[in-house]
């Protein structure tokens, strides 16, 4: 079992799990963590799954993790590792379950004064115009020819259907499109379960979270992004439901058989992986990005839906109500990018899950507004706690394949969360600090409590510290929004 | 049981299609799923290459109905040839469910031997 003596301390925010730890691993694993930090991830099994995701074929550079690491499945959550395009592999449980499940951030110029005695209209709004929890269904009734264009088009597909601008789609992420989606890499039951759900928040850790930032660190960056101290903010986390989620699961079953084929051998079956050159590789990462855009596509949707909400409860109530877009980001995904090894550039397939791109500045990636500062990176803090606006450096793209955290970081199981809070009591604790909470379920909430998450400005420090993101603004909430 | 990652549940029977049954109960436990009126009789049938897969195969089919069906089973215990397993089942419509399983995870999978028959854990994502 793996102890602190097994890790060598490159700085205050970095160690490294050496390849002689254990015989099968290929790299090392580079742990971004303060000591403090370190020693809470002792408790789980987030740093022995690094270890054993060290031991894919093809990879290149370290395994990573974050400082906002926690125990996965196979993978650890926090954890980025890169493989050599095209005959390195490829692996469904290095992306995740909930295929590009990301965050996007909306600004304003409404502040929070004009808006608060309007606050509580505003929250039920949105959660009216937003479907959320178990078994909701969206908004957006999709025939399957549309569904196989929304796989194919992402956000793409909402612009031509009038839930989105230009500026959104060049706010976003690989402009809310990867190239290469294939429908017919996705199974009828995939596709099943992705039609009814398009404009949905789900439920679980999803949200959609109305902030005030509360404090700007870059200037510059902020008045790139529109980001105003005092002004409202809005915050939508969610991914590609149970499109995704079956996308895994399907590749995850037909990879188990896949792995015998190639002889690879893993620790973990969760790992199961497929040479990115086979059939089984190319299907897969042709279905992930159909689950990607699919993905952009609801997120657009429900951004949709929330700017239709501020105009519904705030119109002639505020002066301004209209929302932009900051940007949108992914933290379960996998890219095919280049970065350079020992100096030479090499392209790979970066896997993140929980885990965010974070491009420095000077990246042709981004759109020309944010390229002098770096991307913007959202980091989400638990419900009830902070958030932040970071941006991508140039050490990232050194040190950590253009990568960095993603959020708080769960500590606690869902369980112990609903045995130690109460939801209603939490309700009120939270609105009596002044956050009003629209909830479809009490003990959903209870499992989303903050003491279940690591402190996300520690979190952040570390990032920070280790250079791997800049500080912009943090948030804090009024409204949240959960299934 | 414990698990930061999302639910798991430890299950054990004297076999394997006993197994398969009382997974199913207990994922249907972990949802809070309350069944409702009759909704008729259903074929199930899965394979895998191993218990485990065969498990998987199983609880993810089982899923599959609740989402996509919005139905329960009254789960029998299935006849198995090899890692293929089929039931017939009496099936209900879903009077109401707390909470939404997405995925079974292969996560720590295993079917362990103990002196009372199979044991393992499975773990779900929430």
């Amino acid at each position: 079992m793996l102890t602190i003596k097994d890790l060598k301390r490159i700085s205050d925010y970095e160690w490294e799990i050496p390849k002689s730890y254990r015989d099968d691993m290929r790299v090392p694993v580079r742990v971004f963590a303060t000591r403090r930090l370190l020693d809470a991830v002792m408790q789980d099994k987030s740093l022995e799954q690094a270890v054993n995701a060290a031991t894919l074929p093809g990879l290149v550079g370290h395994v990573m993790v974050m400082p906002d690491m926690h125990q996965g499945y196979g993978f650890p959550i926090g954890g980025v590792a890169a493989t050599k395009y095209p005959e390195g592999v490829i692996s469904p449980g290095a992306i995740g379950y909930d295929i590009n499940c990301g965050v996007r951030l909306l600004a304003s110029h409404i502040t929070y004064t004009e808006v608060k005695p309007h606050l509580d209209r505003l929250a039920t709004t949105v959660d009216q115009y937003c479907p959320s929890g178990v078994g909701k269904k969206g908004s957006v009734p999709i025939s399957d020819g549309q569904l196989a264009e929304i796989c194919r088009d992402g956000s793409r597909w909402a612009l031509r259907n009038g839930y989105a601008s230009e500026q959104d789609l060049r706010r976003t992420e690989e402009g809310g499109r990867l190239e290469g989606a294939d429908p017919s890499k996705v199974s009828e039951r995939a596709m099943a379960r992705g039609r009814p759900q398009l404009g949905t928040l789900g439920a679980g850790n999803h949200f959609i979270e109305i902030d005030v930032v509360e404090q700007v660190f870059h200037e510059r960056a902020a008045d790139a992004m529109g980001l105003v101290k005092g002004n409202l903010v809005v915050q939508i986390h969610c991914g590609s439901r149970g499109f995704g989620h079956q996308i895994c699961s399907d590749y995850v079953r037909d990879f188990q058989q896949a792995v015998q084929r190639y002889n690879i051998r893993l620790p973990d079956r969760e790992l199961v992986c497929a040479p990115m050159d086979s059939p089984e590789g190319q299907d897969y990462l042709a279905a992930m990005r159909a689950a990607a855009n699919y993905a952009f596509a609801n997120r657009q949707v429900l951004a949709s839906h929330v700017r239709r909400a501020f105009e519904d409860a705030l119109a002639g109530r505020v002066r301004q109500w209209q929302l932009h877009q900051v940007y949108d980001i992914a933290h379960n995904m996998g890219k095919i990018e280049t970065h350079l090894i020992d100096g030479k550039p090499v392209r790979v397939c970066v896997h993140r899950k929980g885990a965010t791109r974070a491009f420095g500045p000077g990246s042709p990636e981004l759109p020309e507004e944010y390229r002098s500062i770096g991307q913007p990176v959202l980091v989400p803090g638990s419900m009830g706690t902070a958030s932040w606006v970071l941006v991508g450096t140039e050490t990232s793209m050194e040190h950590s394949f253009g990568s960095t955290c993603h959020g708080a970081g769960r500590m606690m199981s869902r369980s112990k969360a609903r045995k130690t809070v109460r939801g209603d009591k939490l309700i009120r604790e939270l609105e009596a600090d002044g956050i009003r909470i629209r909830a479809g379920s009490m003990a959903g909430l209870a499992e989303e409590a903050p003491i279940a998450y690591k402190d996300v400005d520690a979190v952040v420090e570390t990032v920070a510290g280790a250079e791997i993101a800049r500080k912009v603004a943090r948030l804090v909430p009024v409204a949240v929004i959960k299934g | 049981m414990e698990h930061t990652a999302d639910w798991a549940l430890r299950v054990w029977a004297a076999d394997l299609p006993s197994l398969l049954v009382e997974a199913a109960r207990g994922m249907y436990h972990l949802m809070g799923a309350v069944p409702g009126a009759p909704a008729g009789e259903i074929r199930l049938e899965v394979d895998g290459i191993d218990a485990e897969t065969l498990l998987v195969s199983f609880l993810s089919e089982v899923l599959h109905l609740v989402e996509d069906g919005g139905r329960l089973i009254q789960p029998e215990k299935p006849v198995l040839t090899g890692f293929s397993a089929q039931m017939v089942a009496s099936s209900f419509e879903i009077a109401s469910q707390e909470k939404e399983i997405k995925a079974v995870t292969y996560h720590q999978l295993k079917v362990g031997e103990t002196s009372l028959g199979l044991e393992t854990t499975i773990v779900f994502d929430v």
